[in-house]
C-alpha cells in the first residue's frame, strides 16, 4: 500500500514513468456502455460488461495490454447555490468511486471548470481533492471558469506544468495518444469556444509522425462538435482541429462543459459529453439559459457522476461507461 | 371676474414658465451628474440577456451592469478596455467611459451573451 506523499509524487511524475495499465471493467454503478461497432453507437446494460469482464469473453473482458482511466469534470469548487450548495462533497464522492475500483486507473483526466469562477481559495481545494483520488497521475485542462479573470495566470501555475501555450499537452499511453486541447480562451472573437490558430498548427505538428491506425483520444472542456451553439455549446474552429484528425481510425472526443451526458458519432470520431460532479444544467434549449439546473435535494447524485474508459489494445473502439452518484 | 380671468393665465404664463427653467436646470443637472459619473447608467443581467442590448451614454459616464440572475457572470470589452470580476447573483460592476465610441462587450463566461455601449 502507497502512502499519500507517494500518491502526490506519482501525481507529478511524467507519463513516460507511470505505472503499467490495469484494466477492469468491473463497476458498481447504473451505467450504460457505449460503444462503436460498424459506425453505429450502441448501448449495453454495465451488467453485461461485468459479466464479461469475469468470463474474459465480449466487450469488457480483461485482456492484457490496453489501457484504463477516468474522467470528471466540472467540479465547480466554489459553487454555493441551491443547485448544489456543497459541490466539494460531491467531487469527494467521485473520487471514493474511483478509488473504490477493484483496479486502479492509470490516470484521471478532468475536463475543465475546476473551480467556479476562481473564487479564493478553490484551487487550493481542488488541487487537494485530486491528490485523494488513488491514480497513477493527473491530467487536467481549463474551463472557462478557471480561466476568465487572469487569462489562466493562475491556472498554469498549478496545473501548467508540462503543458504549452495556453494548456494544451499530448502524450501516449497503453498504445493511444492523448491530446489536451484549451478551447477556454480568445471568447472575444467567437459566440462560442476557440482554439486558435497557434493551437491548431501545434496540434498539426504534433500528431505528425502517428500511425494512422493509432488510437486519438481528445479531451477538452466545450464540446468540439455544435451541441448548441445558441448557449455557446461547440468551438468556432472544432472542425478544423477535427480535420487534422481526420486521417485516424480511431478519435475519441472527450469533454464537459454542459453537464450532461451526450454521445455523437461522425465517421471515426466519437463524442462523449460527461456529467459534471457539481450540478446539473437543462438540456439545449430548455431553459432561458445554461446555468445551474435546480431539483430536488434527493435526486441531485442522479445527475452528477464520473466516466471510467478502457482500451484493450485491439482495433476497435474505447469503451466509455458512465455512472451516475446515485 | 373679467380681470381674474385675465390675470389667471398670465400667473399661469408665468408659473410655467419658472417652471420650465427649474426643468431645464434639473436637465442640465442630470446632464452634468452623468457627465461626471454621479448618476450612473445601468444595464441589467436577466435569464441571460444583456437589457438593454445597446446602451447610449455621455463621455465620462459611468455604466453600472447589475445581476438578476442566479448564475454568476462576467463583462469583457471585445478590445481588452475593461474585464469585471465574476459578478454574482445581486452584486454588480461600474466601468467609467471616457472617449466617445461604439464598445462590443461579452459575457466571459457566456460568450453567446453579448452587449454593445455607445458613447456620444
Amino acid at each position: 500500500m502507497r502512502d499519500a506523499k507517494e500518491d502526490r509524487e506519482q501525481a507529478l511524475l511524467p507519463p513516460t514513468s507511470r505505472r503499467g495499465f490495469l484494466e477492469c471493467m468491473a463497476w458498481a454503478g447504473a451505467g450504460l456502455v457505449w460503444s462503436l461497432s460498424g459506425g453505429v453507437l450502441s448501448s449495453r446494460a454495465l451488467a453485461d460488461v461485468a459479466r464479461n469482464a469475469k468470463t474474459g469473453r465480449g466487450p469488457g473482458a480483461r485482456r492484457s495490454g490496453g489501457l484504463h482511466f477516468v474522467q470528471i469534470s466540472d467540479t465547480h469548487i466554489g459553487f454555493d447555490k441551491d443547485a448544489n450548495p456543497d459541490p466539494v462533497a460531491t467531487a469527494r464522492e467521485a473520487i471514493a468511486r474511483i478509488n473504490a475500483l477493484a483496479d486502479e486507473p492509470a490516470f484521471l483526466l478532468h475536463t475543465g471548470d475546476l473551480t467556479h469562477a476562481q473564487k479564493p481559495g478553490a484551487f487550493d481545494t481542488v488541487a487537494g481533492l485530486l491528490q485523494e483520488a488513488r491514480v497513477g497521475g493527473v491530467f487536467t485542462v481549463p474551463g472557462e471558469h478557471d480561466v476568465f479573470s487572469d487569462g489562466g495566470k493562475e491556472y498554469l501555475a498549478r496545473f501548467g506544468r508540462g503543458t504549452q501555450g495556453s494548456g494544451w499537452q499530448s502524450f501516449d499511453h497503453g498504445g493511444a495518444h492523448f491530446v489536451g486541447l484549451v478551447n477556454v480562451l480568445g471568447f472575444q472573437n467567437a459566440n462560442v469556444g476557440a482554439l486558435g490558430a497557434e493551437q491548431i498548427a501545434w496540434l498539426e505538428r504534433d500528431v505528425a509522425g502517428l500511425s494512422s491506425s493509432t488510437p486519438v483520444v481528445v479531451f477538452a472542456h466545450i464540446p468540439l462538435w455544435a451541441v448548441y451553439p445558441e448557449w455557446g455549446w461547440a468551438t468556432h474552429d472544432g472542425a478544423q482541429a477535427l480535420g487534422v484528425l481526420k486521417r485516424f481510425g480511431s478519435v475519441t472526443v472527450l469533454n464537459g462543459h454542459i453537464h450532461q451526458v451526450l454521445q455523437k458519432t461522425e465517421g471515426n470520431v466519437t463524442f462523449h459529453s460527461a456529467l459534471s460532479t457539481a450540478y446539473p444544467q437543462p438540456a439545449p434549449g430548455t431553459a432561458k439559459g445554461p446555468g445551474p439546473l435546480k431539483v430536488p435535494a434527493e435526486e441531485l447524485r442522479t445527475h452528477l457522476g464520473l466516466r471510467e474508459v478502457t482500451w484493450h489494445g485491439k482495433p476497435g473502439p474505447l469503451v466509455v461507461v458512465d455512472s451516475k452518484l446515485g | 371676474m373679467d380681470r381674474q380671468h385675465t390675470r389667471r393665465p398670465r400667473r399661469a404664463r408665468r408659473l410655467a414658465l419658472a417652471m420650465g427653467a427649474v426643468f431645464a436646470c434639473l436637465a442640465v443637472g442630470v446632464r452634468a451628474a452623468t457627465a461626471s459619473g454621479a448618476s450612473p447608467a445601468q444595464i441589467r443581467i436577466e435569464s441571460f440577456v444583456f437589457d438593454p442590448p445597446t446602451l447610449e451614454v455621455a463621455s465620462g459616464a459611468t455604466v453600472t451592469w447589475i445581476n438578476r440572475d442566479e448564475e454568476l457572470h462576467a463583462v469583457t470589452s471585445a478590445e481588452g478596455l475593461f474585464a469585471s470580476p465574476g459578478i454574482d447573483t445581486d452584486e454588480q460592476f461600474s466601468f467609467r467611459f471616457e472617449k466617445p465610441g461604439t464598445y462590443e462587450y461579452r459575457c466571459a463566461l457566456h460568450p453567446h451573451m453579448h452587449g454593445t455601449v455607445i458613447v456620444r
